[in-house]
């Protein structure tokens, strides 16, 4: 079994103010890139975060090689639900995504 | 053309004093470093108080003091004392006044306030002057009003109008990241769209080379776009460096929105000038119709108080989903049945899934658990009450109720630890303006001997 963290070059999610979320994958090569495009859907990243694709902006920027989401964070920046203040560790679940 | 020297992406952060040093020596037009952002959460716009340590701060600004001195050209810093809120600008005033008495300096000021009053926006409200952004929390005059800090971000033209003053030091409340970095090239006729872009780029100090410790970082801006200039002695911009830091905290990598405008590099073009220099050529700015600013806002969500209990017999931890449940379900119904006011009551497995809660299928429990009590009230000591009816379950509660009684780790006395005042950010939306001017106020203040 590949998973994401296997092919990318790394792969990253941080705030983007208190609101949004955004995460970034940097794959390397065009090869890792276009695989790894193909693999990660917008719904199947939607169902890894608990969301809809219809609240995922996705971005393929095909000039770095790096597939980049950004979706409302699924709770404001510090609310009492929050658990992740700098959003830094959504990474993880797209890191162990499967890969074909 | 019009050089810009940022010496990190935060003051607080740190810096290697060379590079800054390196910097000077290029002759830049202007100092300019960030003093916060809203990274680290609501507590600190709610509080209108720093993140960094005042010590921190005071020994990094006094550095750049001096180097405004030897570079004779202003310096100037956004966001001061992390968010820009009115009473964290006067704790920076404070700290500049300390180091000018201290070093013998003799300074003029340009203070520039950000904070909001409650009532006036909730009156812009009424006027149909707030807009929300997506996604815009639900807001009233109420929510308006209750908010301890209401901040608007300052864009080019309220650093320009400062600058305008001839002040040595800026200080300023809430700016957007870039706004303090693009004002003085756009006020020298630099190109816009390059003048936004490596604000952008540059904000965070060096990270957007090869090495983002250095911290400092150069931006000459000219007619047509700027070149990127790290000062760090092995840093080095390439264009993947450069073109890659417009993702950072970015939620469009193409598009960036300021007042007045917002900046698109999509036909950007990168090229590598040496090994250590990257030019930038091709980005767009577009104003808007409307003049608008972006709005901050923090607002009391109630006060917590925290427990933190260690399990470590194995049998406890093979079921410690079950015993949160049932500590969780117990601790509720004794402190509903014995409080009044309302409150909840979270349990988190620290080892488990306390990151990312029930996102986290693939979750796996090691040889020992924390587990994390928060309770969220509507007073101090009504969040106290309820840690402290929390407190015997998290020590003594058996699995069943045919075992010897259980005790678990505390790593603390006393076992419950208040957070005091809770915040929640409560704003997503912008306020429209006939005058960049009209929600910030310019203050002159003489210091030093």
């Amino acid at each position: 079994m590949t998973r994401l963290v296997d092919v990318a070059t790394k792969v990253r999610s941080k705030n983007a103010g208190p609101f949004w979320l955004t995460c970034d994958i940097f794959c390397g090569t065009p090869e890792v890139f276009a695989r790894v495009c193909e693999a990660l859907s917008s719904k199947r990243v939607a169902a890894v975060l608990h969301t809809e694709a219809a609240s995922l902006k996705r971005f393929e920027i095909t000039d770095l090689n790096v597939l980049k989401f950004s979706l409302p964070r699924p709770y404001v920046q510090g609310t009492r639900l929050d658990r992740d203040m700098h959003g830094a560790s959504y990474a993880n679940l797209l890191a162990e995504m499967e890969i074909n | 053309m019009t050089k810009v020297l940022i010496p990190t992406g935060a003051l607080g952060l740190g810096f290697d004093r060379a590079a800054l040093a390196r910097g000077v020596a290029h002759e830049p037009d202007l100092i300019a470093v960030d003093g916060g952002s809203t990274d680290s959460g609501p507590h600190y716009l709610g509080t209108g108080t720093s993140k960094y340590s005042r010590g921190t701060v005071k020994a990094e600004w006094r550095a750049l003091m001096e180097a405004r001195a030897q570079a004779r050209v202003p310096l100037v810093i956004g966001t001061a004392g992390t968010s820009g809120a009115d009473a964290a600008v006067d704790w920076l005033v404070d700290i500049t006044r300390e180091i000018a008495a201290e070093t013998g300096q003799r300074l003029k000021l340009a203070v520039l306030k950000s904070g909001q009053d409650g009532a006036a926006m909730a009156e812009a409200l009424a006027r149909g002057r707030i807009m929300p952004l997506c996604p815009a929390p639900e807001i009233s005059a109420e929510l308006l009003m209750g908010c301890t800090n209401i901040v608007a971000l300052a864009g080019a033209e309220q650093i320009q109008e400062a600058l305008a003053t001839g002040a040595d030091i800026v200080i300023a409340g809430r700016t957007t990241d870039t706004a303090i970095i693009s004002a003085l090239p756009l006020s020298q006729a630099c190109h816009p769209g390059g003048a936004w872009h490596g604000a952008k780029i540059g904000e965070c100090g060096a990270l957007a080379t090869t090495n983002p410790g250095s911290g400092v970082i150069l931006i000459a801006f000219d007619a047509e776009g700027f070149v990127v200039i790290p000062m760090g002695e092995t840093a080095r911009a390439t264009p993947y460096t450069v073109s890659a830091h417009m993702l950072y905290e970015n939620s469009d990598p193409y598009v960036l929105y300021e007042p007045g405008g917002h900046l698109d590099v999509t036909r950007a073009q990168y090229v590598t000038l040496d090994d250590r220099r990257v030019r930038v050529t091709g980005s767009e700015w577009v104003p808007s119709d409307r003049y608008t600013v972006k709005l901050e806002g923090a607002r009391p969500a109630g006060f917590q108080t925290v427990s933190l209990a260690l399990v470590r017999e194995p049998r406890y931890v093979e079921n410690i989903r079950a015993w949160c449940d049932d500590v969780r379900a117990r601790c509720s119904e004794q402190a509903r049945a014995s409080v009044d006011g309302d409150f909840s009551l979270e349990l988190r497995i620290i080892g488990a899934d306390a990151t990312l809660g029930p996102l986290d299928t693939g979750a796996r429990i090691g040889s020992e658990v924390g587990v994390l009590g928060i309770v969220t009230a509507e007073t101090e000591a009504l969040s106290r009450e309820v840690a402290k009816i929390l407190n015997p379950y998290l020590l003594h509660h058996p699995l069943t109720e045919d075992e010897p009684t259980p005790t678990f780790a505390f790593p603390f006395s006393p076992l419950e630890m208040s957070r005091g005042a809770v915040y929640e950010f409560c704003l997503n939306h912008v306020l429209a303006l006939d005058d960049p001017m009209d929600a910030f106020r310019l203050e002159i203040v003489e210091i030093g001997a």
